[in-house]
């Protein structure tokens, strides 16, 4: 129960964080992408000001046994820089760059604008789908 | 700065950054993730069976629509402009789900979280999906489409 609260909380403020910094629109986002257009540098200043806490949290975490309200970390431990991770964020670039949104904003938008927010999120579930359905993706 | 890039909202940008960089650590610190959305999503709609715990997953997901909301509630309307055809929205969409799992992340985890831990893999990701977006609009711009 505990840990279901504090995942709310960390949920609700990066939603509103999203929304205070203008990224829940799609149209600020494909400005910060249209460098040949009327370019739009506000999503560096948010990239800027979401790494300061994290990089202290970083810092925080190395000293930690474990977290505060479960067992044990579960940190992504991967260092192989491979196709795979090139492929993924070229294709993820392009579909942001199209649609303007990535994840976050997207699901952060189903309350503020649900209608086109729901043919996005529908859509990259599926895509989300598509992948798992990979031959070498299936759980076997 | 505004001089230059009218549109810009720096102040609103950084502030914006701030309390998703205080969400990212509090899932860090208090649950030992990261607050990578895709991951999150993928997990929260069983279409991934790794990663966090499904109810955490979903409390975090349901947790960014009310957010929004929240910050709506109090600080005024929040400005959203879709593109007018849903078609954009679908192929966007699919490309981004599809991407996001084959590159295990999005512009939260790689972006946010993986770029602060200075994580090689998150810093190449990242390079490479603003500079596809990039290269992205370039094309819909010079060919019309924006």
């Amino acid at each position: 129960m505990k840990q279901v609260a504090v995942a709310v909380v960390s949920g609700l403020l990066f939603g509103a964080g999203l929304a205070v910094s203008g990224m829940a629109d799609p149209m600020r986002v494909q400005a910060f992408l249209d460098i040949f257009g009327t370019w739009d540098p506000t999503l560096a200043f948010v990239m800027g000001g979401a790494i300061v806490p994290m990089a202290v949290a970083w810092i925080i975490q190395k000293r930690m046994q474990a977290p505060m309200a479960c067992d044990a970390f579960d940190l992504p431990g991967t260092t192989k820089i491979d196709r795979k991770l090139a492929v993924g964020a070229v294709l993820f670039g392009a579909g942001w760059g199209i649609g303007g949104l990535c994840p976050g904003p997207a699901i952060a938008d189903l309350a503020l604008a649900a209608g086109p927010a729901l043919v996005f999120v529908a859509a990259m579930l599926g895509g989300m789908t598509l992948h798992r359905l990979l031959p070498s993706n299936r759980a076997t | 700065m505004t001089e230059l890039f009218p549109q810009a909202m720096p102040l609103q940008g950084f502030s914006g950054g701030l309390l998703i960089g205080l969400a990212a650590a509090i899932m860090l610190l208090g649950l030992g993730r990261i607050a990578g959305v895709s991951g999150m999503a993928a997990r929260a709609t069983g279409i991934a069976d790794s990663g966090a715990p499904r109810n955490i997953a979903i409390a975090f997901i349901v947790g960014l629509p009310l957010g929004a909301l929240t910050a709506a509630l109090f600080l005024g309307p929040v400005v959203t402009h879709f593109p007018q055809s849903p078609l954009p929205l679908v192929i966007g969409g699919l490309l981004v789900g599809f991407g996001t799992r084959l590159g295990s992340g999005c512009t939260s985890g790689h972006g946010v979280c993986g770029l602060s831990r200075l994580s090689p893999r998150s810093v190449v990701a990242t390079g490479i999906f603003i500079a596809s977006g990039f290269v992205t609009v370039a094309l819909l711009r010079f060919g019309g489409l924006l």
